[in-house]
């Protein structure tokens, strides 16, 4: 097991490495260099001087100078200084990862407040009214797009209705600490995290109904009901043990989406997270905050998956094998 | 010699084991859900792709600032949008561009995916190994992210281009399942009977192993069509998609972004949020469909 852990730990670090290569090579592509991104809108510097400042800078250095440079200050936490915003990127990222992580976690306890009872229901009755009508919704899940759902949420609960707020992640005249201010904040995110929700339940519910016929047909469940076991008990005590562990595992995978669907989320209800500053940071040619929300959202990734692995391999051994 | 006894046999052979499309055709027929939505799909293609008929495009694309933001009409079915044109004919033409698109990025990615699984499936080993961990590292890549920045970044920004950036990213899921199944593939008899006789290995792979592939291909395509398809109208929508220029599905929706347009002007965007909705599920539920005939198990008919 150790050994797993170990050799799993150290394919990060080559992952890591590639992936931050691949997005200093994006990011010299990108239009402009830092010096150009300063002196916007400042008529009064020659070209000499931005020369010169490049020269200071190390912009002149050989690109696995750079690349070392940029890597070594990284890794300090130290991720440049954003133009349009006038201030270190970390200092901007601070807050927007807060609410960004703030909303993936709503999504994910609501997500699984919502597809592990349904899940264990259509696998437990399958066939059933209540089984057919959650297939449905689980069609529905998959095939619809996440920004028409929102919208569509958006323009149902928030519009017409009135119930929620249509953007921000807080009310701005309510004082920071206050009761009033937490209960804003949940309202503010009600709405987003439902809509992200809703629709990320697909693979938990296939996954849980799949599992739970497969085993209800096998010789120990047969066994622990032909000793008399209650069938509430052969569910809870037999059944989902075996079916529930792996969801857990899952988690870390769940990055992924969690990330894309925030980029859509967070535009569509004006909610100040990474993936809204991403789009604002690229629309804006910040480039700088671009880089280093991908270079953080790649990482998350990363280690996400990398702690699935782990989780994985510690419920079942065969993965470890290989 | 194949006496005449033998060729009833194998004619009789074929009719108990009809051809994928003729199972997907009975599959579809029997459940009502798919039916209707193969009829109501069909029905939407044909008018989206019929639409340049009896559409003026050049009318479609003129700004006219006396007609800005009509609420539908007689002469405008939908109303019309920031710069007086008909929300009816950019649906129609929308549809059909993005139908277009996602359906080649379904094929781009669907045939790169293709050959990198069975190359990886009928080698196996040292090439199966670099070619998983290429794809193991692009898989934990947040794709959403590195589409956008790279369509920033392209110089010469083209429809062309958009499609190959998202078909980029739509094929390691493809790769990896076409592996599996051709790991499994390689150890029967027929791959090496083949081997023994000489054939190549290209040929092997394309037209012995492929064709016993190709329901799982086929499955994979169809369901991830409609995902593509979302994810182009939802760049699109974002403004990292089709240029604005296009009328698509996405822009239109993007009209949304604005609060007032969305509760006083929703003639612009909710009928093309729903056409999406609406084109998604009926792709869906065909897709389920394929996928039952595919693995007889499953088969309602």
């Amino acid at each position: 097991m150790i050994k797993f852990i170990l050799r799993r730990t150290l394919i990060m670090i080559p992952q890591l490495l590639l992936l931050s290569l691949i997005i200093f090579v994006l990011a010299k592509q990108m239009p402009g260099d830092a010096v150009t991104g300063a002196f916007m809108g400042n008529p009064n510097a020659t070209p000499e001087q931005m020369e010169s400042i490049r020269e200071h800078y190390g912009l002149n250095d050989p690109w696995y100078v750079q690349y070392g440079n940029w890597i070594g200050k990284a890794v300090k936490g130290d991720l440049g200084q954003s133009y349009t915003h006038k201030q270190p990127v970390t200092h901007l990222l601070a807050g927007r990862v807060a609410n960004t992580v703030t909303l993936s976690l709503f999504v994910l306890i609501v997500t699984y407040a919502i597809a592990i009872p349904l899940g264990i229901i259509a696998g437990r009755w399958t066939d059933t009214w209540a089984d057919k009508l959650i297939v449905t919704y689980n069609y529905f899940s998959f095939a619809t797009p996440l920004f028409v759902f929102a919208l569509l949420m958006l323009f149902l609960f928030s519009f017409v209705l009135g119930w929620f707020p249509s953007g921000g992640s807080v009310d701005v005249r309510i004082e920071t600490g206050t009761w009033a201010y937490y209960v804003s904040k949940l309202k503010h995110l009600v709405l987003p995290g439902m809509s992200g929700a809703l629709l990320a339940t697909f693979g938990t519910i296939q996954y849980l109904r799949n599992d739970i016929i497969d085993t209800k047909l096998k010789d120990f469940v047969k066994t622990a009901r032909a000793k008399g076991v209650p069938e509430g008990k052969v569910y809870t005590r037999h059944i989902l043990r075996n079916s529930m562990l792996p969801i857990a595992a899952f988690l870390g995978y769940e990055v992924t989406g969690l990330i894309a669907g925030s980029i859509f989320l967070e535009m569509i209800f004006s909610y100040p997270g990474l993936g809204q500053l991403f789009i604002q940071s690229i629309t804006g040619r910040d480039f700088t905050v671009t880089t280093a929300i991908v270079m953080i959202s790649g990482t998350a990734v990363i280690v996400g998956t990398m702690l699935s692995d782990i989780i994985l391999s510690a419920i079942d051994p065969r993965i470890r094998i290989e | 010699m194949v006496t005449i006894d033998e060729k009833k046999m194998i004619a009789k052979e074929k009719v108990n084991n009809p051809s994928l499309a003729k199972t997907i055709w009975r599959e579809i027929r029997h459940d009502k859900m798919a039916l209707i939505s193969l009829v109501l799909l069909i029905a939407i293609l044909i008018t989206a792709y019929s639409s340049p008929l009896f559409i003026n495009q050049e009318q479609l694309k003129r700004v006219n600032f006396l007609e800005t933001w009509e609420a539908p009409s007689e002469t405008h079915w939908l109303g019309t949008d920031d710069g007086g044109r008909d929300v009816f004919g950019q649906l129609l033409l929308g549809a059909r561009n993005s139908f277009t698109i996602g359906l080649s990025v379904t094929l781009i990615a669907g045939l790169f995916g293709l050959t990198v699984g069975l190359i990886a499936g009928f080698f196996g080993g040292m090439v199966d190994n670099v070619i998983m961990r290429i794809i193991d590292f692009l898989m934990v890549l947040p794709s959403t992210m590195f589409i956008i920045v790279f369509i920033v970044i392209v110089p010469d920004y083209s429809i062309f281009a958009f499609v190959l950036m998202m078909s980029a990213f739509a094929w390691f899921n493809k790769a990896r399942l076409i592996r599996s199944r051709g790991l499994a593939e390689r150890e029967l008899d027929y791959i090496n009977a083949s081997k023994t006789l000489g054939t190549p290995s290209w040929k092997i792979m394309f037209f012995e192993m492929f064709p016993n592939l190709s329901s799982l291909v086929i499955v994979n395509m169809t369901l991830t069509l409609a995902g593509n398809i979302g994810l182009e109208t939802g760049l699109t929508f974002l403004g990292f998609g089709l240029p604005a220029s296009t009328p698509s599905l996405g822009k239109l929706i993007s009209f949304a972004t604005n609060p007032d347009i969305v509760q006083n002007k929703s003639w612009v965007w909710l009928p093309a949020a729903l056409l999406i909705l609406v084109m998604m599920l009926c792709i869906n539920y065909i897709g389920q469909a394929v996928k039952r005939a595919s693995d007889a198990r499953q088969r309602l008919a």
